[in-house]
């Protein structure tokens, strides 16, 4: 089973499956956040929210736990729409038998890690399940923000002539996790990058550059989010091979996986797609935020190729960048 | 009472529809001439539906006149029907040519041919007036596929129609008994395509190009040439220094090149070949033909490092032929003009930006090439033709279907792709199109798309495609289809189909498949490639297949073979010691997660595939542990293997697959593994190592095939998949298949590997109910 990859999988069950089974009920832009005219906000002001689930193995890994990804992917999911997050509820499905211990190093990082985002943990659930269905700690979050007149960010907005920016180095927290599930020894150690953006967010929008697209490529990896900013936007993109900030031991660690790390996930990251005019003062203002320093210019949207994400190789060939499938196979015979 | 009975000579008068590939080969001055010697009035015509005509006179003649349409059609003729009604005789005298009209229908569009004899003799003939044009051509010979913009085929619908032809050529061209008559390219040094050389920002033209043309090859120089379906790079292939260049440039690896010589005496002193080779290699397709090597040939070693075989062609343009002349180098390596992996460059600006690190030179024309069309490649193995591209000379020739279907497209697969269109009885394959990783090579396969509808007429009401989700021929088909069907066809059952159908295997027939390649997507989600499938058309039973091992990174297992050897030794139980070539160029690093990579299926996939055991083999034996192109370390183990063919095996069955199981059968590698493995460490020459692993899969498929025979009566086997594009391999199972009184069909008009796919795809997706 591949649908919880976030490649095209996912996106078939939640076009195929759920929207239908919602009827009317449901808006058809399900996204990471939704973006909602409420009566009562200032005016021109949103309200954002958010919601995700947490099932990460190991719940430990180097560099973070299952605990700040709560927290850190809900409020980076409403930073994404531009929002300056305000309340989170945490919501956990434990199994039987899981060591309290265990259980209190994760309640800790939550804590430690809406604390130093600024947001506030409001409400919340806790269940337990037998053991057999599932294993140790399942986290869900849920976060509102107020996204503040004028700011208009949204995966359709991406324009031909726009630029794509990525915050630092890509493929880092994928895998970290996958090397310390896995046991494996790639030489280097790995940690994860999971950090909260949104304070990230407010430097760039305060260039007063018109930010059109901002996303974290989380599941999926860069990949799978350029590609539904393609679709959405229905532009091409075409990024540059030798300008992606691909650490060498990510690259290695690939290399000895067979895995794309474009497709590898990331979790202290942001993709920015700006009007070309302003890219340069985003690229900036990025890097002199400490979660923006490896900022990089990576690619622009282009007339060519519509819906397509291409990447430009070192032979001057370009390779096509695919939305990932649910498991990576070999497609050479 | 007796007498005699006199029958007046009655006059009829016959309307003729003949279609097929009947339009830019000449059909309509054959029909004028035949039915002027019969003395037959009428008229003839291009109609989008195929030649038309009309014939009056006494019946006798008439008959005659229909026998003769097709007992002595044109040389480039294909007649698919004819189809006759008597009409009103109308009397009136003569026989008219008539201006092609519009209407409803299809007809075939001819592929290239090489330049003809005649036109050969007037390119020498100082008294010609056409001697040394580069562009000479008539009815018989020269760009056709390549040229066409749509049908009907005349001049307008042709990349010609940018030249307006001079009073002579015009006179020609509307001559019924000229040689040219109606010859769409017709040209000449007057009025046709003039040839240029670029070099920095120096222009030639004329003779003086062709001169510096040769100059530079002979100066040791790469010079992009302008051919039919696009520009090749050409360099002397007797010089080591240029051929080096031309690799290092094109970061070709050891990749083979293609050589062309002057002419088949040329070639003969580089190559032996045999009655049907020679046939191949002068005949109007002129495919590179794979040829054994003569020892101590002109050729430099960087032309086919360390291979036996050289793929050879000849002249297959007038500029070829005057580019080949003395002084200069006798042989030419001829490489497709493009950067790796994408699509040979077929435009003018295209080819100055694209191969501006490639070529010194360029050597180009101004005949717009309509759409790219590769050179053609094919060898022989046990006497036969063995296509291994289908591409120059072939498209878009049909390939009859043995079952009427409904209009459908079928996209193929993602290494050497080529794409499909059928309707009715006929199926028409795209040329080459490449490997679809890159955009410009999947930007070519929707422009051969759209050439063959508008070639064909076909206007696809289902679309087909392989069954891996991840296949970007799956999901531009899937991207396509819009609201038409689109239907999946298992990798190998559209290997096997397509075998089948080539033979002409009735619909409801049903074979012992075996399919042998690299990478299928498996029924089970597994990587599939060593697979006998009982087949029909319609659907399939899995009969037997290899054992599985973890196909450990997907792609990154494919590069590096040594990978495939490390999880085979693993299979069999054998340990990752030191000595084994296979393990020792493994990083250790590499080994650790790849072991945990084996043990837990982390980003492992389990595969049966036949390709990667010979991928690991060759590892295994020493032979290659990494590749730059697909197939190369089996290719190397090929070479081993038909070495040691002369000298006899002590030891002829010492390796042996265990065939256990029963639906399906499965065959473990292991003990041949392990043999191996045991002769590696003995000392064995690696070539009698090689030759007794491809006996042990040849006995293997002798052995799957009597096992099915036993169960289900079926005693036709066919031979599908890229693995047969190993000679070796093909000539001895084919023998002992034979020998055990099997009937066996092997891929003759297409190729083994993934370009044959689109055929299988469209007759399985034409005849499987669509699932609810
Ligand atoms: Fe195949
Ligand atoms: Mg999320
Ligand atoms: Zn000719
Ligand atoms: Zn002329």
């Amino acid at each position: 089973m591949g649908h919880g990859g976030g490649g095209a999988m996912s996106g078939e069950l939640i076009e195929q499956l759920f929207l239908p089974a919602y009827g009317g009920a449901a808006r058809a832009d399900l996204g990471d956040s939704a973006v909602l005219a409420v009566p009562g906000l200032r005016e021109g002001a949103r309200l954002a929210f958010s919601t995700d689930s947490f099932v990460v193995r190991p719940m430990f890994f180097p560099g973070g736990s299952i605990g700040d990804l709560a927290v850190n992917g809900t409020v980076n999911d409403l930073a994404m729409s531009g929002a300056t997050p305000l309340y989170l509820s945490t919501a956990y499905i434990l199994s039987e038998g899981t060591a309290l211990a265990d259980i209190g190093r994760v309640a800790t990082a939550v804590g430690k890690a809406a604390e130093s985002a600024g947001v506030q943990l409001v409400t919340g659930d806790t269940k337990v399940v037998d053991s057999g269905s599932g294993d140790g700690v399942y986290v869900n979050t849920a976060g509102i923000g107020i996204v503040p007149a004028g700011v208009e960010i949204g995966p359709t907005r991406a324009e031909v002539g726009d630029v794509v920016l990525v915050s630092g180095d890509i493929g880092v927290h994928g895998i970290a996790v996958m090397s310390c599930r896995e046991g494996l020894e790639f030489g280097t150690r790995i940690e994860s990058d999971t950090a909260a953006l949104h304070g990230l967010v407010a430097d760039l929008l305060g260039t007063g550059v018109d930010v059109r697209v901002l996303r974290d490529p989380t599941r999926g990896g860069v990949s799978a989010t350029l590609n539904e900013i393609a679709r959405a936007s229905g532009v091409g993109i075409e990024l540059v091979e030798r300008d992606l900030p691909i650490p060498p031991e990510v690259k290695d660690a690939c290399g000895l996986l067979g895995l794309d790390p474009l497709q590898v996930a990331n979790e202290g990251k942001l993709l920015a797609v700006v009007p070309a005019d302003g890219a340069e003062q985003v690229l900036e203002a990025m890097r002199r935020h400490p979660l923006g320093s490896g900022a990089a210019r990576i690619g622009r949207c282009v007339a060519e190729h519509p819906r397509m994400v291409v990447a430009r190789t070192g032979l001057g060939g370009t390779r096509v960048v695919d939305l990932p499938i649910g498991e990576q196979l070999p497609r050479i015979c | 009472m007796t007498g005699v009975v006199v029958v007046a000579p009655t006059r009829v008068r016959v309307r003729v529809t003949v279609s097929g590939l009947v339009q830019g080969v000449g059909f309509r001055p054959f029909v004028y001439v035949t039915a002027s010697a019969l003395g037959l009035t009428g008229r003839v015509a291009n109609t989008p539906a195929g030649v038309l005509a009309e014939v009056e006179g006494d019946t006798v003649a008439v008959t005659e006149f229909r026998r003769r349409l097709v007992a002595e059609a044109p040389p480039l003729a294909v007649v698919e029907a004819v189809e006759h009604g008597e009409v009103p005789a109308r009397g009136g005298t003569g026989f008219t040519i008539e201006a092609t009209t519009d209407g409803e229908g299809r007809t075939l569009a001819s592929p290239d041919v090489a330049t003809c004899s005649d036109c050969l003799a007037e390119l020498a003939d100082p008294g010609d007036r056409r001697h040394r044009h580069p562009f000479i051509t008539c009815t018989n010979c020269g760009p056709r596929f390549t040229i066409i913009t749509r049908l009907p085929y005349d001049r307008a619908g042709t990349t010609m129609a940018d030249f307006a032809m001079c009073a002579a050529c015009r006179a020609e061209y509307d001559d019924p008994t000229d040689r040219r008559f109606h010859a769409q390219p017709i040209a000449c040094h007057d009025c046709g395509p003039t040839l240029e050389l670029v070099v920095g920002g120096d222009l030639r033209s004329g003779e003086g190009a062709l001169r510096g043309a040769r100059d530079l090859l002979a100066a040791g120089c790469i010079v992009a040439v302008k051919g039919l379906g696009g520009y090749h790079l050409a360099c002397d292939a007797g010089n080591g220094a240029a051929v080096a260049e031309l690799r290092r440039r094109k970061r070709r690896g050891d990749k083979p090149f293609a050589v062309m010589t002057r002419d088949l005496a040329a070639a003969e002193r580089l190559v032996r070949a045999t009655g049907p080779e020679r046939r191949l290699l002068t005949g109007g397709r002129r495919p590179i033909v794979l040829l054994p090597r003569r020892e101590g040939a002109a050729v430099a070693a960087a032309v086919a490092p360390g291979h036996p075989l050289l793929g050879l062609m000849l002249p297959y343009t007038p500029l070829h032929v005057l580019l080949l002349e003395e002084p200069g180098p006798r042989s030419l390596v001829m490489t497709s003009g493009n950067r790796s992996g994408e699509p040979i460059v077929t435009d003018d600006q295209d080819a100055l930006d694209r191969l501006a690190s490639l070529a010194d030179g360029w050597l180009r024309h101004d005949r717009r090439i309509e759409v790219p069309c590769d050179d053609s490649v094919a060898r022989f193995v046990a006497g036969a033709e063995l296509p291994l591209r289908r591409s120059r000379g072939h498209a878009p020739l049909p390939v009859a279907l043995p079952f009427d279907v409904s209009p459908v497209l079928a996209t193929g697969g993602d290494l050497k792709n080529t794409c499909a269109v059928a309707s009715g009885r006929y199926a028409w394959l795209s040329q080459h199109v490449g490997d679809l990783d890159d955009l410009a090579t999947q930007d070519a396969l929707a422009s051969s798309v759209a050439h063959l509808e508008e070639l064909t007429g076909v206007d696809p009401g289902l679309v087909v495609t392989d069954a891996h989700p991840g296949y970007r021929a799956h999901r531009w088909a899937r991207e396509r289809a819009g609201d038409r069907p689109l239907r999946t066809v298992q990798h190998h059952h559209a290997h096997v189909a397509s075998v089948m159908g080539e033979h002409g295997l009735a619909g409801g027939e049903e074979v012992i498949g075996v399919a042998f390649d690299g990478t299928g997507y498996g029924d089970d989600g597994a990587v599939w490639g060593g697979e006998v499938l009982v087949a029909g058309y319609g659907s399939y039973r899995r009969a037997a297949h290899l054992r599985y091992v973890p196909l450990a990174g997907g792609d990154a297992s494919v590069r590096r073979p040594y990978r495939m050897a490390l999880a085979h030794l693993w299979a069999a139980g054998v340990a990752w010691d030191d000595d084994l070539p296979a393990v020792g160029v493994c990083p250790v690093t590499e080994r650790g997660v790849l072991r945990h990579q084996l043990e837990t299926g982390f980003g492992a996939v389990p595969t049966s595939s036949m390709g990667r055991l010979f991928d690991a083999v060759s590892s295994l034996v020493g032979v290659r542990h990494t590749v730059d192109y697909e197939a190369e370390a089996a290719i190397e183990l090929e070479v081993l293997a038909a070495g040691a063919a002369g000298a006899p095996d002590p030891v002829p069955t010492a390796y042996s697959f265990e065939v256990t199981g029963d639906e399906p059968l499965v065959a473990d590698p292991a003990p041949v593994v392990r043999a191996v493995v045991a002769d590696v460490r003995a000392g064995t020459a690696p070539d009698l190592i090689a030759a007794r692993f491809h006996a042990a899969v040849a006995d293997l498929v002798v052995r799957l095939a009597v096992h099915e025979r036993t169960r289900s009566g079926l005693r036709t086997v066919a031979l599908a998949g890229g693995v047969f594009q190993n000679a070796v391999l093909l000539e001895s199972a084919e023998r002992l298949l034979a020998g055990r009184g099997f009937t066996v069909l092997r891929p003759r008009l297409l190729p083994p590997h993934d370009g044959g796919l689109a055929l299988g795809q469209i007759l399985v997706g034409s005849r499987v109910r669509p699932r609810q």
